[in-house]
């Protein structure tokens, strides 16, 4: 949840680059989002479409790529997401784990009219 | 003519970039901050109140409370006998960099070397609201159950401390201490682990060593 701070700083992050290309216009913006870092689409699309209004980037194409959370087993090499019942390893059981994908929360890229 | 713009950054919110400003502030005074994280009812207050109790006279502790509503956790702060600074979020359900950068003039930075932050009651938001302190602390408590840690998996990723409140209740509660801590260890292994009952005072002193340590050795550790 609070998505509002985060569709603050994309929005930043977009004009920055938009303008430093030369945009007349931000079509669409990539984003990589990770499992853990609880950040919901519609709510996004929603303060997106009340802050990009007025700016380069209004009517922009929010385009999501969702990154599930895995985790790896340090012991015994096994990778898996979770399944809300498990955090240890399924397959050993093993506590010694760690996160290899899922904090991700970053744009890619943003698609411009030059 | 359409193209395709590389941005590849990190969406470092405002309020991420305002935690580092905080930071460096209480590093320029030699602050130590501490920030403590539970559910409503855990037991913030009362680890809070005995902590001070037991380390007012070995260091010089300033308390901020993050309340929706009411100064009543400053107010005991301040009967344990520290100043204490009130923040009334304004319904806002967790602490944020911004509200902690504006109270940090009510604080005495110079003659402070322990700054005491006690979060809104809340396990889901504050845990993405980082306020620039040195540690975060999460207290869980025996009644709330051993599933914690699967439910809420970022809060307990963030911390450098867990506090299980409430020990003297076990007996009356079905909490698979072995469950939680498998979760736990998943998710931040190595953690430090301080499993105390604030009502009792057993298990108290191990936390308030470990405590009392993190802060002498900040002090003394000159850059």
């Amino acid at each position: 949840m609070h998505e509002l701070p985060f569709v603050e700083s994309i929005l930043q992050i977009t004009l920055e680059h938009a303008e430093k290309a030369g945009a007349r216009k931000v079509v669409a913006l990539d984003l990589v989002i990770g499992q853990m870092t609880s950040i919901v689409d519609d709510s996004v699309q929603f303060y997106w479409d009340i802050l990009s209004r007025g700016t380069l980037a209004q009517g922009a194409r929010l385009k999501f790529q969702r990154l599930l959370a895995l985790y790896r087993c340090q012991d015994c090499g096994h990778t898996y997401s979770l399944d809300g019942h498990h955090l240890a390893c399924p397959q050993c059981d093993s506590a010694c784990v760690q996160l290899v994908q899922g904090d991700e929360l970053r744009l890619e890229s943003i698609e411009i009219e030059a | 003519m359409r193209k395709t713009v590389s941005v590849v950054e990190n969406i470092l919110k405002a309020n991420d970039q305002l935690a580092l400003a905080n930071r460096a502030l209480l590093e320029q005074h030699r602050t130590f901050a501490v920030n403590f994280m539970a559910s409503p009812g855990a037991g913030k207050t009362s680890i809070i109140v005995r902590s001070v109790q037991a380390l007012k006279d070995h260091f010089r502790i300033t308390g901020i409370d993050g309340d929706i509503a009411t100064s009543i956790d400053a107010d005991r702060m301040a009967a344990a006998g520290i100043p204490a600074v009130q923040i009334n979020t304004g319904g806002a359900c967790h602490l944020d960099a911004v509200m902690v950068h504006n109270a940090l003039p009510e604080v005495d930075l110079p003659a402070t070397d322990l700054l005491i932050i006690e979060n809104v009651g809340n396990l889901i938001c504050p845990a993405n609201f980082p306020l620039g302190a040195h540690l975060n602390i999460l207290i869980a408590s025996v009644p709330e159950g051993a599933d914690k840690p699967y439910k809420y998996p970022t809060m307990y990723r963030g911390v450098q401390a867990l506090l299980l409140n409430k020990t003297d209740l076990l007996p009356y509660f079905d909490f698979d201490v072995d469950y939680f801590r498998h979760g736990v260890e998943a998710l931040n292994p190595g953690l430090a682990f301080f499993p105390l009952s604030a009502n009792t005072g057993d298990g108290l002193d191990s936390w308030i060593s470990w405590l009392a340590e993190q802060v002498s050795h900040y002090l003394t550790d000159r850059h």
